[in-house]
C-alpha cells in the first residue's frame, strides 16, 4: 500500500522534469546545442540536455531508507522517465494539429522536431523517446541501488567523459601544434570526440577514481601523516611552485584565442576579489559594482588616449595609480551616504549609484569630455623598456599581475584585524559596534578595497581593448560579478577563481551558451542556492585554537597558526 | 565606595510608550547589581540604554565619571562597558576563538598597513591577542572548541562563548542579559559560581538581568525592581523579597497581602 502511494513523487518528479525538457526545447536550447558533438555520431549536447532531464527525474524518484524494494525503485524511475517523455511528445504532436506554432514558437522548428522524434516519424519517434526516457528512468533510479563504492567511479568516468567531449574543441586546439595528425584523428571526431576516445576517458576516469577510494586516498594520507614536518612544508612549496609554473606557461600551451578568454576571466576574477571584500567579507550587498570599474577604465582612457579627448598624455603605467586612485575615492565617496543603510536599502541604493555613472557617461552633459555613446578611442598600451604590450598573451600576465595582487590583499586583510571587523560586520552589525568596532572606517575601507581592485581591472581593460564604450559598462556586469562569487562561495578566494572559471569561461569557450547566459546564471544560481548554498569553493574556517603546548611552551611561534589556516 | 555607573532620571520614549520613566540608579564599583522586574518592565531597554543602542530621551549616564550619553556604542564599548544578550547573538560563522578575539578590538591598535605587510608590530599585537583568546577559551571552559563555529555549539557553550567574549574587551562594567535563561539547575549554578568569580577574581562590576530568584538572591548585592519603565523598589535582597511592592507586581494585586518571593538559596 505504501509503495502505491509513494509513486507520487516519481510522478511528480516526472512531470517536472517533462515541463524542464519541454521548456529547453520550446525556447530553443536543444536545437542550439545540438551542433555540439560531444561523442562524434553518438551525443550531442543538445541531446544530453534533453535526456538528462529523465535520468534526474529518475536519479530522485525514489530515496533510500524510503524502505523501497529494488523492483519498487526501478518501478518509480519508469514512471518517472515515461512521464518526462509525455510533454516532448505533447509538443511533437501539436506541431502537427497545429501547423502555425512556429508564429507563436519561433524556436518549434523542423529541426527540433527532428531531434526529438530521431529522424523517425513522428508516431515512431514518439515511441522511440518515450523508450529513450524510460529507459534513461530507470538507469537514474537504478544508480542509487549501486553500492557507494560502485556509484562514486560510475558517476565520476560519466562527469570526466562529458567535460572531455563539451570541450573537445579546446583540447584540439591544444593539442594540435604538438600531437601527430593520426592521433589526433583516432582522438577527435569532426566534432566532440570519437566514440573510442570516451570510451577510453570512461575506463579510466573509473580505473582511477576506484583505486583512489579503495586505496590512494589513504596511501596518501598516511604518507602525509608520516611526513616530518619540515618536509610536509617542503612538498606544499613544490606544490605551489609547480602551480605557479603552470599559470605562467598556459599562455604559451594555450595559444592566442585561448588566452583572450583567459583574459576577460582574468578580468572577472580581479573585479570578483575586490566585490568579494565587500559583500563575501564585509556583507554588504553592492550591486552597483560595475560602477568603479567604469571609473578605473574613463580615468585610464582620458589620461592616455591619443584622440581629441586626452587629457595629460600620460603613460598606462603613470595612468594606472591615478585609476585606481579615482575609483577608490569613487568607493569612499558612494560608502559615505550609504553608512546607516543596510541590506535591501543598500542593495538599492547602490544599484542606482551604478546607473547614476552609466547614464552620466552616456551623456550629453559629459560627451565634450569623455566622449558620450562614441566612447573613447586609441587608449594607451602598456609599455616597458621598449617592450609594447599588444597580444593578449601580454595582457595575460599583467592581469595576472593584478589578480595575484589582489589575491595577496584579500587574504592579509582576511587573516587579520580588518578581516574579523568585517566578517563581525556582516554576522551582526549591532553586536560587531557594541563590541568596540568603528562602523564607519570598517565600512569605508571594505568599499575603498572592493572599489580599488574593480577601478585596476577597469584600467587594465581599457588598455587592452584600447577603446572603450559605455555600454560595456552595464548592470549585466554588476550582476555577472556577484553571481560568480555567490556561485563560487561568498567570502572564499578559490571561490571566485572557481566561479568565474564556470560563469564567465565556460560561456565564453561553448559560444552556444553565450545566447542562454542569463538562464543558466539564473538556473545555476538557484541550483547552487539550493543543494550547496556555501559554493563550489567555499571558504574553510581558519584554524587558531593553540593547544596546551603552544600556549604554554611555545609562545613565540605562530607559523604554526598560520600555517593551518 | 565610588560608583561606577550613575543614571539620573533616564526616559527613554517609543512613540507614546515610555519604556523606561526617571530612572536613577547607581551600580558601585565592584559590586553585583541585579535588575528585576515582570516582562515588559524595560530592563532590556534600559541596558541598551546605557550600551548606547538607544538613544535617551531625558536624563544622563555617567559611567566612570564621563557620559555616555550621545556617544556611538562603538565609544561605550572602548570605555569599558561590555554585554551579553538574552537571545544569544554570537557572530555565528565565525568560530569561537575568532569570536572572542572580535571582542579584543577596543585593545587591538594595528591598521591595514600594518596587516598588509606584516609589520613586526603588527604581528607581535596578534600573537598575543591569539595568545590571550586562547587562555580566556580555557577560563570559561571551552578548550578544544576554539575552531569550532559559534553556531555549532550547544546551547551552554554559545552562552558562556557569548561572556568570554564580552571579557575579552577587559571590560569594568559587563552586563548581563539573563545569563541562565534556558539553563538546567546544575548549569544555572555553575554559571552563578562564574559570574561570583568574575567580580572575586577579576573584579569586574556585574549588573544582572534575571529571572531565575535563586541566582538573582544569591549572588547580588543590591536589587532594582522595575515595573512599566518605572523604579518601584530598591534594596538589598532580604529587603527586596519583602517588599509588598515587588511581590505585587510580580504576583498581581491581593496576592501581596499573604504572599512573599519564594526563595530558597
Amino acid at each position: 500500500m505504501a509503495q502505491t502511494a509513494n509513486f507520487s513523487k516519481a510522478v511528480r518528479l516526472g512531470l517536472i522534469a517533462g515541463i524542464v525538457a519541454l521548456s529547453v526545447s520550446a525556447i530553443g536550447m536543444v536545437q542550439t546545442f545540438d551542433v555540439r558533438d560531444i561523442i562524434t555520431g553518438v551525443l550531442t549536447l543538445g541531446q544530453l540536455l534533453l535526456f538528462s532531464t529523465a535520468l534526474i527525474a529518475g536519479y530522485f524518484s525514489w530515496q533510500k531508507g524510503e524502505g523501497v524494494a529494488p523492483v519498487g525503485a526501478i518501478l518509480r524511475g519508469l514512471v518517472a522517465g515515461l512521464l518526462t517523455a509525455v510533454p516532448p511528445i505533447a509538443l511533437i504532436f501539436l506541431t502537427i494539429i497545429w501547423p502555425g506554432i512556429r508564429n507563436s514558437f519561433v524556436n518549434v522548428s523542423a529541426d527540433l522536431i527532428e531531434i526529438l522524434t530521431f529522424g523517425q516519424t513522428p508516431v515512431v519517434g514518439s515511441l522511440m523517446l518515450l523508450v529513450v526516457m524510460g529507459v534513461l528512468g530507470v538507469i537514474g533510479a537504478a544508480f542509487d541501488l549501486l553500492p557507494k563504492r560502485i556509484q562514486k567511479p560510475l558517476f565520476s568516468g560519466l562527469l570526466w567523459t562529458l567535460v572531455i567531449g563539451l570541450l573537445s574543441e579546446i583540447l584540439l586546439l591544444i593539442l594540435r601544434p604538438y600531437t601527430p595528425r593520426a592521433v589526433l584523428n583516432f582522438l577527435f571526431g569532426a566534432k566532440g570526440i570519437t566514440p573510442i576516445t570516451a570510451v577510453i576517458i570512461f575506463i579510466l576516469a573509473v580505473g582511477i577514481s576506484a583505486w583512489w577510494d579503495a586505496q590512494g586516498k589513504q596511501a596518501m594520507q598516511q604518507r602525509r601523516a608520516e611526513m616530518a614536518p619540515a618536509k610536509a612544508k617542503q612538498l606544499r612549496r613544490l606544490n605551489i611552485g609547480l602551480g605557479v609554473a603552470f599559470v605562467l606557461i598556459l599562455p604559451v600551451i594555450m595559444g592566442t584565442y585561448l588566452t583572450e578568454v583567459a583574459d576577460i576571466v582574468g578580468t572577472f576574477i580581479l573585479m570578483g576579489l575586490g566585490l568579494n571584500i565587500v559583500v563575501g567579507f564585509a556583507g554588504l550587498l553592492d550591486l552597483g559594482y560595475v560602477a568603479f570599474f567604469a571609473i578605473g577604465a574613463y580615468v585610464m582612457g582620458l589620461l592616455t588616449t591619443q584622440g581629441d579627448l586626452g587629457v595629460g598624455g600620460l603613460s598606462f603605467w603613470a595612468a594606472l595609480p591615478f585609476s585606481v586612485l579615482a575609483a577608490t575615492l569613487a568607493g569612499i565617496i558612494l560608502g559615505v551616504p550609504v553608512l546607516r543603510m543596510r541590506g535591501d536599502y543598500l542593495a538599492i541604493v547602490t544599484l542606482g549609484f551604478g546607473e547614476i555613472i552609466r547614464v552620466l557617461v552616456v551623456s550629453d552633459l559629459l560627451k565634450p569630455y569623455i566622449g558620450g555613446a562614441q566612447g573613447i578611442l586609441q587608449i594607451g598600451k602598456p609599455e616597458a623598456m621598449g617592450f609594447v604590450f599588444v597580444q593578449p598573451e601580454h595582457y595575460y600576465y599583467l592581469i595576472l599581475a593584478g589578480c595575484l595582487l589582489a589575491v595577496f590583499v584579500s587574504w592579509r586583510f582576511r587573516d587579520a584585524r580588518i578581516g574579523r571587523r568585517w566578517m563581525a560586520l556582516r554576522e551582526d552589525e549591532d553586536v560587531a559596534e557594541a563590541m568596540g568596532i568603528r562602523l564607519v572606517s570598517t565600512k569605508l575601507m571594505a568599499f575603498a578595497t572592493g572599489a580599488a581592485f574593480s577601478g585596476l581591472a577597469g584600467a587594465i581593460f581599457a588598455s587592452r581593448l584600447s577603446s572603450i564604450f559605455p555600454h560595456s559598462f552595464n548592470l549585466l556586469i554588476s550582476i555577472n560579478v556577484l553571481s560568480l562569487i555567490i556561485v563560487g562561495g561568498l567570502g572564499s578566494l578559490p571561490g571566485v577563481v572557481v566561479g568565474a572559471l564556470v560563469l564567465v569561461g565556460l560561456p565564453e569557450l561553448l559560444r552556444e551558451f553565450a545566447e542562454y547566459r542569463m538562464l543558466l546564471y539564473g538556473a545555476l544560481l538557484i541550483v547552487t542556492m539550493l543543494l550547496r548554498p556555501e559554493g563550489l569553493w567555499p571558504s574553510p574556517i581558519r584554524r587558531r585554537e593553540l593547544h596546551a603546548a603552544d600556549i604554554d611552551h611555545r609562545p613565540d611561534d605562530s607559523e604554526d597558526a598560520k600555517s593551518m589556516a | 565606595m565610588t560608583n561606577i555607573l550613575e543614571t539620573t532620571k533616564v526616559v527613554k520614549r517609543f512613540g507614546g510608550l515610555v519604556a523606561v520613566s526617571d530612572l536613577t540608579f547607581s551600580i558601585p564599583q565592584s559590586s553585583i547589581v541585579s535588575i528585576i522586574g515582570p516582562n515588559g518592565a524595560g530592563k532590556t531597554t534600559f541596558f541598551n540604554c546605557i550600551t548606547g543602542f538607544y538613544n535617551i530621551d531625558e536624563g544622563d549616564i555617567v559611567f566612570n565619571g564621563r557620559s555616555v550619553k550621545g556617544r556611538s556604542p562603538d565609544q561605550i564599548a572602548r570605555l569599558g562597558i561590555s554585554r551579553t544578550y538574552q537571545n544569544i547573538r554570537l557572530f555565528s560563522s565565525m568560530s569561537t576563538i575568532e569570536n572572542i578575539l572580535v571582542g579584543m578590538e577596543p585593545q587591538l591598535h594595528s591598521n591595514w598597513v600594518g596587516a598588509l605587510f606584516h609589520t613586526p608590530k603588527t604581528v607581535k599585537e596578534e600573537r598575543e591577542a591569539l595568545l590571550e583568546a586562547n587562555r580566556l577559551l580555557d577560563f570559561v571552559g571551552l578548550r578544544g572548541k576554539g575552531d569550532d563555529l559559534a553556531r555549532n555549539l550547544p546551547y551552554g557553550d554559545q552562552r558562556r562563548l557569548e561572556i568570554a567574549r564580552a571579557l575579552a574587551s577587559k571590560p569594568k562594567l559587563l552586563l548581563l542579559d539573563e545569563p541562565t535563561a534556558g539553563m538546567n539547575p546544575r548549569e544555572t549554578a555553575e554559571t552563578t559560581e562564574f559570574i561570583q568569580n568574575l567580580r572575586d577574581v577579576l573584579d569586574i562590576t556585574v549588573l544582572l538581568i534575571e529571572h531565575d530568584m535563586r541566582v538573582v538572591m544569591g549572588i547580588s548585592e543590591h536589587i532594582t525592581v522595575l515595573d512599566y519603565g518605572k523604579k518601584i523598589a530598591e534594596g538589598k535582597p532580604a529587603e527586596i523579597q519583602s517588599n509588598p511592592q515587588v511581590i505585587e507586581a510580580y504576583l498581581g494585586r491581593g496576592a501581596a497581602a499573604s504572599a512573599t518571593i519564594e526563595v530558597s538559596v
